[in-house]
């Protein structure tokens, strides 16, 4: 059990979502599941144990580390991945939903339902609109209030986003003001900017991807009102084309993901 | 075996769980198991070798730490999820006995044998039970094993060898607490909604079975 669990859960999201969310689920797994457990980890893992104090007083060293590490990085690194992937759950339980719905259907014999048996259904892609559409903009709008919080906790528990290399420490039973120095403080600063740089684009995905999520819901709507004989047929095709293509490449990039992991 | 035994049991759960019971699922493997193997478990990897104490008499420490930490956070959590997914397992090995009833005889016995009625319905509601149960002994253990939800950064022990009263710290207390009050929380969470799921079958079935005694009465 690992993040290539999750990586299977989403994974399945990626077939419905559009190609700025496809986007999005590469670089969040490549640039920031990846690069969390192979290098952040690994520079983050001996902190406490190198985290030298200049003094012999027992317990001040534990009693510093703690006040000035209430919660470590890496720690709110996992959280904020595991928030910000969530949402996409909630995508993916919908259309878990609906196409338990289309099952029932064609077991009933409905003589609506147009498909031909029941792997063609699991195999079927939704189009994001009707509930779906909000279901999917709610989870993009809560990613970001995700990232968002994180980033603000980050910035304010840690005064910014440099590690110094010295501080002063004079909390009991410290006998004095004493100074406490971190172990690789360069290498930390280097990942928390890298890590706080990624966050950003992964923000900046999703403002677009809401933005074209909502440009294309008033189009569409004045597209019904001005003209109520639109033909479905031709949009689907080059839609479906598009997806393909999609699909091709971020299939393509996730293979390598898997490849790296395992 | 790891924790990937437990991931693949659950998977078999999710197919004849209920709608909620799937939102169950979800939220113990991401927001308890991910969590505990992802930031937990590194967090109290080392707390014994962290954990000093102002004196250099032999064995005070040992002793200290025993004293205060009978049973480790981290392994009482672990215990926890163990213990809270199994009862899921009853449900799967009624639906496995089910389906070996109808190969055994050769026919169709059920309408299918995931469907929750008659025995398997009990046999969810005595699992849901369980999984409740066992979440509050648990959350109720934590509490009288460590004086409430918090860790403390100091404690003061004067066990033998120890020659007097001693100062011992504790490692990271402040992360410790935030991630325990974090499993609370989950907890808290699995709870609503195992008995969100046993008012919901409770409800659904009682409906179904009055209108099928209505029905008969009309007949």
């Amino acid at each position: 059990m690992d993040w290539g669990a999750l990586h299977t859960i989403l994974g399945g999201v990626n077939k419905h979502s559009t190609s700025i969310g496809k986007i999005w689920l590469t670089v969040l797994f490549i640039f920031r599941i990846m690069i969390l457990v192979v290098a952040a980890e690994r520079v983050w893992g001996d902190e406490q144990q190198d985290f030298v104090c200049n003094t012999l007083q027992p317990g001040c060293r534990n009693v510093c580390y703690d006040h000035f590490f209430p919660i470590s990085h890496i720690r709110l690194w996992a959280l904020q991945l595991i928030f910000v992937s969530t949402p996409a759950l909630l995508v993916a339980m919908h259309v878990a939903y609906r196409r338990h719905e289309k099952k029932r259907q064609f077991r009933k014999g409905d003589q609506k339902c147009e498909y031909k048996d029941i792997e063609e259904i699991r195999r079927q892609r939704f189009r994001i609109e009707g509930s779906l559409w909000w279901t999917y903009t709610s989870s993009i709008f809560f990613r970001l209030v995700f990232e968002a919080v994180f980033m603000y906790a980050f910035y304010f528990m840690y005064d910014g986003f440099r590690m110094p290399r010295l501080m002063k420490c004079s909390a009991w039973p410290c006998p004095n003001t004493v100074d406490c120095f971190v172990s690789r403080p360069t290498e930390k600063t280097v990942f928390t900017i890298f890590m706080i740089a990624v966050s950003s684009i992964c923000i900046l995905l999703n403002v677009a991807e809401l933005c074209y999520l909502l440009t294309k819901f008033f189009l569409r709507r004045s597209k019904k009102a001005g003209n109520p004989k639109h033909q479905p047929n031709h949009e689907n095709k080059e839609e479906t084309k598009q997806n393909e293509m999609n699909e091709l490449i971020s299939d393509s990039c996730q293979n390598t993901v898997i490849g790296f992991s395992s | 075996m790891s924790w990937g035994f437990l991931r693949d049991l659950l998977s078999g759960v999710n197919k004849y769980s209920t709608g909620i019971g799937r939102i169950w699922v979800a939220v113990v493997f991401i927001f308890r198991l991910l969590v505990y193997i992802a930031a937990a478990e590194n967090i109290w990897k080392y707390e014994r070798d962290e954990f000093e104490c102002n004196i250099k008499q032999p064995g005070c420490e040992n002793v200290c730490f025993d004293h205060f930490f009978p049973v480790s956070h981290i392994r009482l959590w672990a215990l926890q999820l163990i213990m809270v997914s199994t009862p899921s397992l009853l449900v799967v090995f009624h639906v496995a006995y089910r389906e070996n009833g109808e190969k055994h005889h050769n026919q169709k016995l059920y309408i299918s044998p995931g469907k929750i009625d008659g025995g398997l319905l009990c046999t969810h509601l005595i699992s849901l039970i369980l999984k409740t149960g066992f979440e509050i002994v648990f959350l109720v253990l934590f509490y009288k094993l460590y004086n409430g939800f918090k860790v403390p950064r100091l404690v003061k022990c004067d066990i033998r060898p120890c020659p007097n009263t001693v100062d011992c710290y504790i490692s990271k207390p402040t992360e410790k607490m935030i991630f325990l009050y974090f499993l609370v929380a989950t907890s808290c969470l699995c709870i609503v909604l195992n008995l969100s799921e046993l008012i919901y079958l409770i409800f659904k079935y009682s409906i179904k079975c009055y209108l099928k005694r209505y029905n008969k009465k009309c007949q």
